[in-house]
């Protein structure tokens, strides 16, 4: 009981909580204010726009930015979706099957794929030819891209739908169960599609993530057409020694994975008030 | 001799070490209404649930209509078809309209037409009182119109018996009504139904037999008047005191 804190007397010499507040929100403007004066006072502006921004080499990006790149950027995409979705939902189901084995195969897919860089992955199948002589990828560098997104977007996904096949009660099943539907009937028929109903949000973050994956697709060593964002990009600004396309390709990300990241967190609001 | 519609021979269930059913034996005949009653805990569910199978018994029989639904042999799908059943939250399909949940099961397990279905469908969704709800999804009913579809959704594949699991007790009070009147009408039209429920006027005056369990074993089996209106053992008596007379 003898030493109260001395914070406890109020009135005194010392700073209110309020106070204190005020002081700090002050000295934070300052720092910023600072930190940006520096910025526009030492950064070489002139060299910037000249390296980043260059308008004529920005002007060189099309229209095979959108024809080429985008467009590829968006096979690799999607394809690589269709695949994690179509695996993902196999994953899940066998996480979550009543046999030991299954369960435990996809446990250590997930759990493999989830903790390897995707770049590791796509590394491997560029060496897929060596190790299985006579074996080639389907569709060329569009299946290896695909292979390589898919692979890493199921060990994802099947988390996604796990969580959602998880969510729908247990007496969706009875009721099923109850009428006749068999095991089976009642997964296809009541369980699944309500699962993939709920998982619509965190699904679609999953394809913004595919997006900006489909950029390791650089390493598979693509050329002419296959390009992607991001390679070609690259492959414009060595030719030009300037990384304005690199920016360009940048900006065309950002016009397709912002809109998208409110569409999933609207849809993430939907289902809210629904409930 | 004519076969018993429901017959538990011994039937006891646990869930881990602790014992639910302690040995039930019960008929229920062709045509018979049987309501039970008791307090929470006391098994009541879990040996509804029992019958079609929710509930695996953990030792004992379970016949309906004189096939053994406890032997493995046993096609449990085919046996639950002819039982319909209505669950306390009533478990509707979120995903699909009134009409779709009616039709659903008919079409996939009955394989009937579309056509058949949804004239089917819509003669039981008229039949409990929610026919004009037919397009509605389940969020936008009320829990009683749910219940009603979902006792359609049973009906609808032409059950010879129907299990109800409190089928009153997740609704708001003045809705309760519009359900019991169904189960009523069912009732008066010769339905097999094995009702757990709280709701003591409608055991009285509806139930044929009105079976009283704690403790999961059944105290007291008889007629509502006797079981309700005068009851022999100490617990019936305790537990009607309690429900009848809540805030003494």
């Amino acid at each position: 009981m003898a030493d109260q804190p001395k914070t406890a007397e109020p009135g005194r010499a010392r700073l209110s909580p309020r106070k204190k507040q005020q002081v700090s929100r002050t000295i934070q403007y300052v720092v910023l204010i600072a930190a940006l004066v520096a910025v526009v006072l030492y950064a070489d502006w002139a060299s910037l726009a000249q390296n980043f921004a260059k308008p004529d080499v920005a002007r060189q990006a099309l229209p095979d930015l959108f024809t080429i790149a985008l467009r590829n950027t968006i096979i690799y995409t999607v394809g690589g979706f269709v695949f994690s979705f179509v695996l993902g939902l196999l994953l899940a189901l066998m996480r979550l099957s009543q046999v030991r084995p299954y369960r435990w195969i996809a446990v250590v897919y997930i759990e493999i794929f989830r903790g390897l860089p995707a770049l590791l992955i796509f590394l491997m199948i560029t060496f897929l030819p060596l190790a299985l002589p006579g074996f080639a990828v389907p569709f060329g560098t569009y299946g290896q891209g695909i292979l390589g997104l898919g692979l890493v977007g199921a060990a994802y996904q099947a988390e996604v739908f796990r969580a959602g096949l998880q969510a729908v009660p247990k007496g969706q099943t009875e009721a099923a169960r109850s009428l006749g539907m068999s095991a089976t009937r009642a997964q296809v028929t009541v369980v699944i599609p309500q699962a993939i109903r709920m998982v619509i949000p965190p699904t679609t973050n999953q394809f913004v993530a595919l997006l900006k994956d489909s950029s390791l697709v650089l390493f598979l060593g693509v050329s002419g057409e296959y390009v992607e964002l991001a390679k070609f990009g690259n492959d414009l600004a060595s030719q030009y020694a300037n990384a304005t396309p690199i920016m360009v390709a940048g900006v065309t990300y950002l016009i397709v994975t912002i809109p998208l990241g409110y569409l999933a967190s609207r849809l993430e609001g939907r289902k809210g008030r629904n409930r | 001799m004519t076969v018993h519609a429901i017959e538990l021979r011994d039937l006891h269930k646990y869930f881990g070490k602790n014992e639910v059913l302690k040995g039930i034996d019960m008929t229920v005949e062709q045509g018979q209404v049987v309501c039970v009653i008791g307090p929470s805990g006391s098994g009541k569910s879990t040996l509804l649930r029992c019958v079609n199978l929710l509930e695996a018994p953990t030792r004992g029989k379970v016949f309906v209509e004189g096939v053994e639904v406890t032997d493995p042999d046993v096609d449990i799908d085919a046996v639950r078809r002819r039982i319909g059943m209505v669950f306390q939250q009533f478990n509707l399909f979120p995903h699909m309209t009134a009409l779709q949940n009616v039709m659903i099961a008919q079409q996939r397990v009955l394989k009937r037409s579309k056509r058949e279905a949804e004239v089917v469908a819509r003669d039981n969704l008229d039949k409990v009182g929610v026919g004009a709800k037919c397009d509605s999804l389940p969020g936008q009913l009320s829990g009683g119109q749910q219940q009603r579809v979902a006792i359609a959704r049973a009906l609808a594949m032409n059950p010879s018996l129907m299990l109800f699991d409190e089928p009153t007790s997740a609704l708001d009070p003045e809705l309760v009504g519009d359900v019991l009147t169904v189960m009523r009408k069912l009732a008066e039209e010769g339905m097999t139904m094995l009702v757990v429920t709280h709701e003591m006027g409608f055991a009285r005056q509806v139930a044929d037999r009105v079976v009283f369990m704690d403790g999961g074993v059944i105290v007291e089996d008889g007629a509502p008047a006797q079981v309700i209106g005068d009851p022999r053992h100490e617990r019936t008596r305790a537990f009607l005191h309690r429900v009848l007379h809540p805030e003494e």
